[in-house]
């Protein structure tokens, strides 16, 4: 019998082993960092692996599970997205606006992973401030996509499912503003979950959009991205925004069925545009659905064709304003040769943003510059309360909404960057639910011809993340037996 | 040509919470440059605010103190702009829904009285200051101030001259200390002004272009400001020039200003609504209740004490220019019945030793119902005015009650005239000589002879019972 590839567990199974004592927690670090050391040249998942702080952390962790208090977590090796801050691990966002940042604190979210006994191998790449789909406007390098290493594995938090998918990690915390999470998980044929917005803190994420930004769990299972919520979720008294909910755990609801279960499609969501491989997947796990005993129907939701241009006018307005901050004066990236506070500003930002970044920041300076805020910023407001009406009007009649999370599957590193409208589009499936602060999940559900996977987006009620955690676990089993 | 000038007011004023509006960082003056700062008030990145519920309460305090309308919806908003002083590039303000709206303090000017309307009262947090090295090489940056709670109280252009615009600001700045939200220390920058002015002919409307000065902090500044800016207009119109539209700057030592900016009418904030800070939501019974837990506001008290306590006005107000001074006169109003010995003990005695030993009326380390029992002993005849003054001096010094101090110092009045009679008679016995040559009629002696009773006693008798008695046994000597 071959000797076990500790690299492919998942949480579950590594928890079950290092509980079991069958494999060490340093012995488990191990083995991710010398496979990060001989993979992750051709993936480029990481942009900073903390091996010292790893094996520190894998030594700690067993001796918690020696003791008989380690928890689900406990000695599991994860990555974290570069944007979420560790004190003393540098935090770039992948801009060379943040090449030297070391932050002087935690996120609460990263802290309480740690917490758990969860071991940080490194922070991993993503497009620059979370700003792509493609995980190609990183200042730092370009991450491939594991199932084939010409296509990019999506974005903006492609390090994260990259990691998981190459086995460089058994779970990440990434963060999904418009679809960063679901996106790069369904290219990299893993589970991605994005949060209602409030359920996890956002306390140490570098802010992008702040009313849209949520952390959420990449994992191999959604089994597993259940254990890592139960960790991260929960009110923050660091940020106003996160709300108390009541203590469930969502891994235990991940084997709850979906008989009876009542299923939305948005029509909207099936139209053209859509590449048939994936179209005819998500069909596939609507007929998969019916069969396990739950009722699914299209209907309509006429917003969602809004729902493209009114997210990228709040997200940019409010990157505009978060990213101002950046100015060359407290840290991070500093313009040479300059000689007046004006010079400074403008040298810095110019010389340390990446061209997407500016492209953002000018988009949301303009939609919030006076004479333009209400014909841009005040309607895509209107247009955000017209989505949230729509949604809270299906979850009157159904239990969850399903969709495709993307409309085509990894698409060549280098086919859309010059087209930065494409890129846009390609959010249509993701979007809405930011907007609308909803949590969904986007979990495995094919491959096209070129084998490269097809992710199916399960969309919750607020706070609903028990529904679509188990509807996403049944499609799983179904799917993988 | 005669002008008439129109005045605006906006004033600054620091909320005197513990902390800060956004973080836990405390609220305090001076400091050692960046020794009041926490990741979240220099804006690290990945930080939020996380709203000061007591900062709020504060500022709807101050906006029921000056007669305002409370929204029920409040909300914060973005005000974007690039200062070195300012971390995260924006300000977290408010809008158009402001906590506070529609408000307005009544003033007395010379007997008469005006209503200046408020507009609206605020809640933002302040920005930290620039230190320039001189020279113009660099300057540093201090963030002690960031995040520091303020009020903006933007009032209607409703005042007409630098003296009512001083009333304004002394009536605000009473209002606000009363309520308990501000120590208003001027001198400390915890309250500042700047003033909008504009003028225009005598006997016409229009209102002229105005120019705003920024940052004033005293009142001695805003009246020189306003008459000085006042004249400036005037001889620019007279000249047959146009006033500009500028900020500019006041110089207090030169007394006078001159253009900072003219202003720009492209600078645009781009305000739009925090997403860090969901809104704020109130019932009319939570303001009810704010509104009851705030203390008499000054007006109410001065008409109580110039009423039914029957002080002179100018005492009243002497009184009221301290919340602290104000507390000690009324619960020792209360507990001599004697309202204006109270008043008058605090005016020229407390007042006296407070300006000699340097001590602000917060400091004074007794409470009302000391100084309303020292009042008492003195209405009682316990003690003597004069011993009284020597307690209260004591009452600085000691924690001791005004009746142990006099007990232990011997400033007790004996009141048995057994007692008195016993000193009476032996200062007779040892001046005989005295005692015969007022029985020999020469009433001067009698003068002496009560110096020499009183002395004995050291003050320690009522002076008109001691004559009562000298006046019997000399009466009986001649007898
Ligand atoms: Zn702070």
């Amino acid at each position: 019998m071959a000797a076990l590839d500790m690299t492919k567990l998942t949480i579950k199974s590594a928890h079950d082993l290092l509980a079991k004592k069958e494999i060490g927690a340093v012995e488990l670090t191990e083995a991710f960092l010398d496979r990060i050391t001989a993979v992750d040249s051709d993936v480029c998942a990481y942009l900073t692996v903390c091996a010292e702080l790893a094996l520190k952390q894998a030594g700690e962790a067993q001796k918690a599970i020696d003791a008989g208090s380690g928890g689900m977590l406990c000695g599991i090796p994860v990555s974290i997205k570069d944007n979420i801050c560790i004190e003393g691990v540098r935090t770039t966002c992948a801009s060379k606006m943040l090449e030297n940042f070391i932050p002087p604190y935690t996120a609460t979210a990263a802290g309480r992973v740690m917490d758990a006994g969860a071991v940080v191998l490194g922070k991993v790449n993503m497009d620059e401030f979370a700003m792509g789909g493609s995980t190609e406007t990183s200042y730092y390098k370009k991450t491939k996509n594991p199932h084939d290493l010409s296509r990019v594995p999506g974005g903006s938090s492609g390090g994260s499912a990259a990691s998981v998918a190459a086995n460089l990690a058994l779970g990440s915390l990434g963060s999904d503003t418009g679809g960063s999470i679901r996106q790069p998980a369904a290219f990299c044929g893993v589970v991605g979950l994005k949060p209602t917005y409030g359920l996890v803190s956002r306390y140490g994420l570098v802010a992008f959009a702040s009313s849209l930004d949520q952390i959420g769990p990449v994992a191999k299972t959604v089994e597993d991205s259940a254990i890592l919520l139960d960790v991260i979720g929960g009110k923050d008294q660091y940020d106003g925004t996160s709300i108390e909910v009541p203590e469930t755990s969502y891994a235990a609801s991940v084997n709850a069925g979906v008989k009876g279960l009542k299923i939305g499609i948005p029509r909207q969501y099936l139209a053209s545009g859509l590449d048939e491989a994936v179209k005819s997947a998500v069909l596939n796990a609507v007929r998969e659905y019916e069969a396990l005993g739950a009722v699914a129907e299209e209907f309509d939701m006429p917003s969602l064709k809004h729902a493209v241009p009114a997210y990228y006018l709040i997200s940019s307005a409010e990157a505009s304003s978060n990213l101002s901050r950046y100015d060359g004066i407290k840290y991070g990236f500093r313009a040479d040769g300059c000689e007046s506070y004006g010079e400074l500003v403008s040298k810095t930002r110019a010389q340390g943003f990446g061209r997407e970044v500016k492209r953002r920041i000018l988009l949301g300076t303009y939609a919030l510059a006076s004479g333009y805020y209400d014909a841009y910023y005040k309607k895509a407001l209107q247009i955000r309360t017209l989505i949230r009406r729509e949604f809270e009007r299906a979850f009157e009649k159904y239990d969850v909404l399903i969709s495709p999370t993307t409309p085509t599957t990894a698409y060549k590193i280098g086919e859309n960057i010059q087209n930065p409208l494409t890129m846009y589009l390609a959010d249509i499936y993701t979007v809405a639910v930011n907007i609308a602060g909803l949590p969904a999940i986007s979990v495995p559900c094919g491959a096209d011809e070129n084998k490269l996977p097809i992710g199916l987006s399960v969309i919750g009620r607020p706070f609903g993340e028990a529904d679509i955690l188990k509807t996403a676990a049944a499609l799983e089993r179904a799917l993988c037996g | 040509m005669p002008y008439l000038p129109t005045i605006g007011l906006e004033i600054h004023v620091e909320l005197s919470t513990g902390s800060k509006l956004f973080c836990g960082c405390p609220v305090s003056f001076g400091g050692e440059p960046n020794s009041r700062c926490c990741p979240v008030c220099t804006s690290v990145p990945g930080t939020l605010p996380v709203l000061n519920r007591a900062a709020v309460q504060y500022a709807i305090k101050a906006g029921l103190a000056l007669n305002c309308e409370i929204g029920l919806f409040s909300k914060f908003d973005r005000k974007n702009y690039f200062y070195p002083d300012l971390p995260k590039a924006y300000q977290i303000s408010q809008f158009d829904l402001p906590f506070c709206l529609d408000g307005y303090v009544d003033i007395e000017l010379n007997g008469e009285q005006k209503r200046i309307r408020i507009e609206r009262i605020h809640l933002e947090e302040d920005a930290g200051k620039l230190v320039h090295d001189g020279l113009d090489k660099y300057s540093l940056a201090d963030y002690n101030r960031c995040g520091v709670p303020l009020i903006e109280i933007v009032t209607k252009p409703d005042i007409a001259s630098a003296q009512e615009a001083k009333a304004f600001v002394e009536k605000v700045r009473l209002c606000l200390l009363y309520a308990g939200v501000s120590d208003c220390k001027m001198e400390e920058g915890s309250m500042r002004v700047d003033v909008n002015t504009s003028v225009r002919p005598v006997g016409t409307d229009e209102l002229g272009t105005r120019t705003e000065m920024k940052n004033l902090n005293s009142i001695r500044s805003i009246v020189r400001c306003i008459e000085s800016e006042t004249a400036r207009q005037a001889s620019v119109l007279d000249s047959g020039g146009r006033v500009v539209q500028e900020t500019r700057r006041w110089d207090d030592n030169k007394g006078e200003s001159r253009a900072m900016r003219s202003k720009e009418n492209a600078h645009d904030y781009r305000y739009f609504p925090e997403p860090d800070i969901i809104p704020a939501e109130f019932t009319q019974e939570q303001i009810e209740a704010l509104r009851a837990s705030l203390p008499k506001m000054p007006h109410e008290r001065y008409l109580e004490y110039t009423g039914k306590m029957g002080l002179p006005g100018s005492d009243a107000n002497q009184i009221l220019e301290s919340v602290a001074l104000a507390d000690i006169f009324e619960d020792a109003a209360a507990i001599s019945a004697n309202p204006r010995t109270s008043a008058s003990l605090i005016i020229v005695e407390i007042l006296r030793r407070l300006n000699d030993m340097g001590l602000s009326p917060e400091q004074i380390p007794f409470d009302g119902a000391a100084l309303g029992k020292l009042v008492k002993m003195m209405d009682e005849r316990q003690i003597t005015a004069n011993n009284a003054k020597k307690v209260l001096t004591l009452m600085f010094e000691t924690k001791d009650s005004p009746d142990k101090i006099a007990k232990d110092n011997g400033f007790a009045v004996i009141s048995d005239v057994a007692g008195i009679k016993s000193v009476v008679s032996d200062i007779l016995k040892q001046n005989e000589k005295a005692v015969g040559e007022y029985l020999a009629g020469n009433a001067k002696t009698f003068g002496f002879l009560m110096g020499q009773c009183v002395g004995a006693l050291s003050g320690r008798a009522d002076p008109q019972v001691v004559r009562a008695v000298l006046q019997e046994l000399l009466q009986k000597g001649q007898d």
